[in-house]
């Protein structure tokens, strides 16, 4: 496959995985500030901000900190990197350069989600609602994924795209876990840490396996568990790694032994990984240590397969 | 018998005879049609035009914000061409790009017909499009122009005639195959009542011309194209994948010791044939414009080792050149011992005083086009300007005759569109496209462009031009019965 094409499939899929991330967040995030008794409703709707790593350019354009000034930023606002808007844009723009490797059915999956999009942007957010644009994201998203399940032929066209989906996942996972943490501490259990616990679950779709997998009231360390350790959880950074160690290796050619190096390495640090190891370590200075790989791997992925020079 | 009352045109109608009787080739389309109401009609052109946008058929408009994409206008209402008038389109635009293929063999090796004295030595070699890098160069099968776009007019009596060869990268035959699929979606009762000639065989047709360019069997072959703000991008794309081959952009290949590749995900692939759709001019920064991004540096020497295969080949601009038209008719005669099938436009060439003179005098009647110009830009339509343009036009004409060309002002035939109003006729032209691999074959019909405003002649997609389905009739349809 031709590189540039990979790194076309590989960006779109990246960039539509960040999109419904990013709804998943702020979906928890709308949700909390309608909770009166969250008394810091400022820090609530700062936590996006320190998710993405978007707090000064947020800043400079927009100052104070409001729920509506932080929800347009990540939704509608067509010059922020940060907003879904810009996140389809792109996604759609990748799409449109391998429009002649993907199906039919996912080109216009993808284009009828940038169209719709842009009718969305004129009624605004609130006239939308707020729920339901969210909802909408991960729609659209479910949508183009299931194209791409049912329609794509297993290929390195398929395998690019696959990457893309869980090098972005696996990051975003750890964002959301590592800012939730910082917040409320594992050990502490208020009222507020249930909600917040519960709220982050329900952002990842993982509220009713977590009621499936524990019988008990949830908390801090088994949430953390769930999202970093275990394997039937389909956003949990094992599985992304599990996904991720499939892939690189059945990508055609015997380009890319540093990535399926990294890559292996971080399964086996999670494979075999307990939470006693993490919590002795630091939850936080572990999710920190795991971006740190995450990204080096994605550097690697790009510089082995996606700009061969 | 009843038959839809179309407002009067001058000129020659498709559907609608001088009497006002239906045409022959035509009557069970429009039986067909006086059966269907209005608001289904409506209802259907909403559904092509929802489809079309969401399929994301559309191309970018020169000029505009980056990035604008426009729906080229599609009408549902067909071009119907009966089987006995195909017969001599084909014939007669498979004659011409054979010679026309020939006439490029010749002027880049032994030049027979300047030597015969057909054409004058400063028409091939003071053209801009003469590339003297071709000189010697033996290409497979002697053939420059694979693909052809023939662009066809009727005239008042109906007569066909050629108004222009397109031997560069000719486009528009997206539009060909997805007119036609939109069509048998939305009306396909219609393809039950009669034989349409299929046309969504074309890629593989097209594959195998490409596939027949070089010498040996199993070469590579990809599409070459300028990037997806190219106007016809939506085409590359769309070719590369009927083809199932790669879809390159110029940085995407590399010339090495005497071969180009392209980098792939696996490392540098050979590749054997590139169907460009790229201009000469931008092709290799090394050979022509030094300041082009989209081509390959090295390419043009890997092509003239004859290490890669350029389809089209470098330098067939200076066969479908408008200074080189009036030439056609000629060259026919002189390389095949033929008579031409398909008569040429009248031309008056500005550069021969006396030709110039009589141009002058009929400016507001004519249509003058500048030699190397496409696209519908830069040219003038006599009976639609205003006195400023011509005006304009005369000065440019006595600055710098050479540069122009003149024609008489051809009614082009019409054809009923579906319009706000109901049902009204426009000018229309024809498009086939030729393919010449081992041999010249081509696909029955292709595009019929439409000028969207009523009285308009400019049919160009640049210039708000639309187009339409063309279906050329199986033989037997076409008798009275």
């Amino acid at each position: 496959m031709l590189s540039r094409t990979a790194s076309d499939l590989y960006w779109l899929s990246r960039n539509f995985e960040r999109a419904e991330n990013t709804a998943r967040m702020l979906d928890v995030v709308w949700n909390l500030s309608l909770i009166r008794f969250a008394v810091d409703i400022q820090a609530e709707i700062a936590a996006p901000l320190a998710i993405t790593g978007t707090g000064d350019h947020y800043g400079s354009r927009y100052g104070k900190v409001t729920v509506q000034n932080v929800l347009f930023f990540f939704t509608l606002d067509p010059d922020s990197p940060a907003s879904i808007y810009s996140c389809l844009r792109q996604a759609r723009a990748s799409a449109h350069a391998v429009r002649g490797k993907i199906t039919g059915e996912m080109w216009e999956s993808i284009n009828s989600t940038w169209l719709e999009l842009k009718e969305i942007s004129q009624t605004g957010l609130q006239a939308y609602g707020e729920t339901a644009f969210f909802e909408w994201v991960k729609n659209r998203s479910h949508l183009f994924r299931g194209a791409t399940y049912g329609t794509l032929m297993r290929s390195d066209t398929f395998r690019f795209l696959r990457l893309g989906t869980f090098i972005e996942r696996a990051d975003n996972t750890a964002r959301i876990l590592d800012v939730k943490h910082s917040e409320g501490q594992l050990e502490s259990n208020t009222t507020l840490d249930y909600y917040r616990w519960h709220a982050l679950l329900r952002s990842v779709g993982a509220y009713e396996a977590f009621r499936e997998m524990f019988s008990e009231t949830i908390n801090g360390e088994r949430v953390a568990e769930m999202l970093i350790l275990r394997p039937e959880v389909p956003r949990s950074l094992l599985s992304c790694l599990q996904m991720l160690c499939e892939l690189l290796p059945a990508i055609e050619g015997d380009a890319g032994l540093q990535s399926k190096r990294l890559a292996a390495v971080q399964l086996a640090r999670l494979q075999y990984g307990d939470m006693e190891h993490i919590l002795d370590i630091g939850l936080h200075d572990y999710l920190t240590d795991f971006l740190r790989r995450i990204n080096e791997l994605a550097d690697t992925i790009q510089s082995e397969y996606l700009e061969l020079v | 018998m009843r038959s839809l009352k179309l407002p009067a045109v001058s000129g020659f109608d498709e559907m609608i005879a001088p009497g006002g009787g239906v045409r022959p080739h035509y009557r069970s389309y429009h039986d067909w049609l006086l059966r269907q109401d209005r608001s289904l009609l409506q209802r259907k052109r909403k559904e092509a035009e929802l489809q079309f946008h969401r399929v994301g058929i559309t191309f970018n408009v020169y000029g505009e914000d980056s990035g604008t994409e426009r729906l080229i206008p599609f009408d549902t209402l067909p071009r119907v061409i009966p089987a006995s008038e195909w017969d001599l389109l084909e014939r007669g635009t498979i004659q011409r790009v054979n010679a026309l293929n020939l006439f490029l063999h010749d002027i880049y090796h032994d030049q027979n017909i300047i030597r015969d004295g057909r054409i004058p030595a400063e028409q091939i070699f003071g053209n801009s499009q003469y590339q003297p890098c071709m000189q010697d160069v033996d290409l497979h099968n002697q053939v420059y122009s694979h693909i052809s776009g023939v662009d066809l007019i009727r005239d008042g009596e109906g007569d066909w005639y050629v108004l222009e060869d397109n031997l560069r990268t000719p486009s528009g035959v997206s539009y060909m195959i997805e007119n036609r699929r939109m069509m048998m979606r939305l009306f396909p009762e219609l393809f039950a009542e009669q034989t349409v000639a299929p046309v969504e065989h074309y890629p593989s047709l097209l594959l195998e011309t490409l596939q027949q360019s070089a010498s040996y069997a199993n070469p590579t072959v990809v599409l070459l194209t300028p990037g997806q703000f190219n106007s016809a991008y939506f085409e590359h794309a769309f070719l590369a994948q009927q083809m199932g081959i790669e879809l390159v952009e110029g940085a995407d290949l590399f010339v090495k010791d005497g071969f180009v590749y392209m980098r792939t995900t696996a490392g540098p692939q050979r590749v054997d044939v590139i169907y460009r759709r790229i201009d000469d001019d931008f092709l290799d920064p090394l050979a022509f414009r030094s300041d082009s991004m989209l081509g390959v540096p090295g390419l043009l020497s890997v092509y003239r080792q004859g290490n890669v295969v350029l389809a089209n080949a470098v330098g067939t601009g200076v066969g479908d050149d408008k200074s080189i038209y009036p030439y056609v008719p000629d060259m026919i005669r002189f390389y095949l011992d033929e008579e031409p099938i398909l008569h040429n436009v009248p031309t008056w060439q500005c550069r021969k005083p006396d030709d110039l003179k009589e141009v002058l005098n009929q400016l507001p009647k004519l249509v003058v086009k500048e030699v190397h110009g496409a696209g519908g830009y830069g040219m003038l339509v006599g009976p639609a300007a205003s006195q400023a343009e011509i005006d304009m036009f005369r000065a440019r004409l006595l600055a710098n005759p050479g540069n122009y060309i003149a024609q008489p002002t051809l009614s082009l035939s019409s054809c009923p569109i579906f319009v706000e109003e109901g049902i009204a006729p426009r000018h229309i032209d024809l498009r086939p496209f030729v393919l010449s691999g081992n041999d010249t074959r081509v696909v029955p019909g292709g595009l019929t462009r439409v000028a969207m405003k009523s009285g308009s002649l400019v049919v160009n997609s640049s210039q708000g031009g639309g187009t339409k389905d063309t279906w050329v009739l199986e033989s037997g349809e076409d008798c009275p019965c």
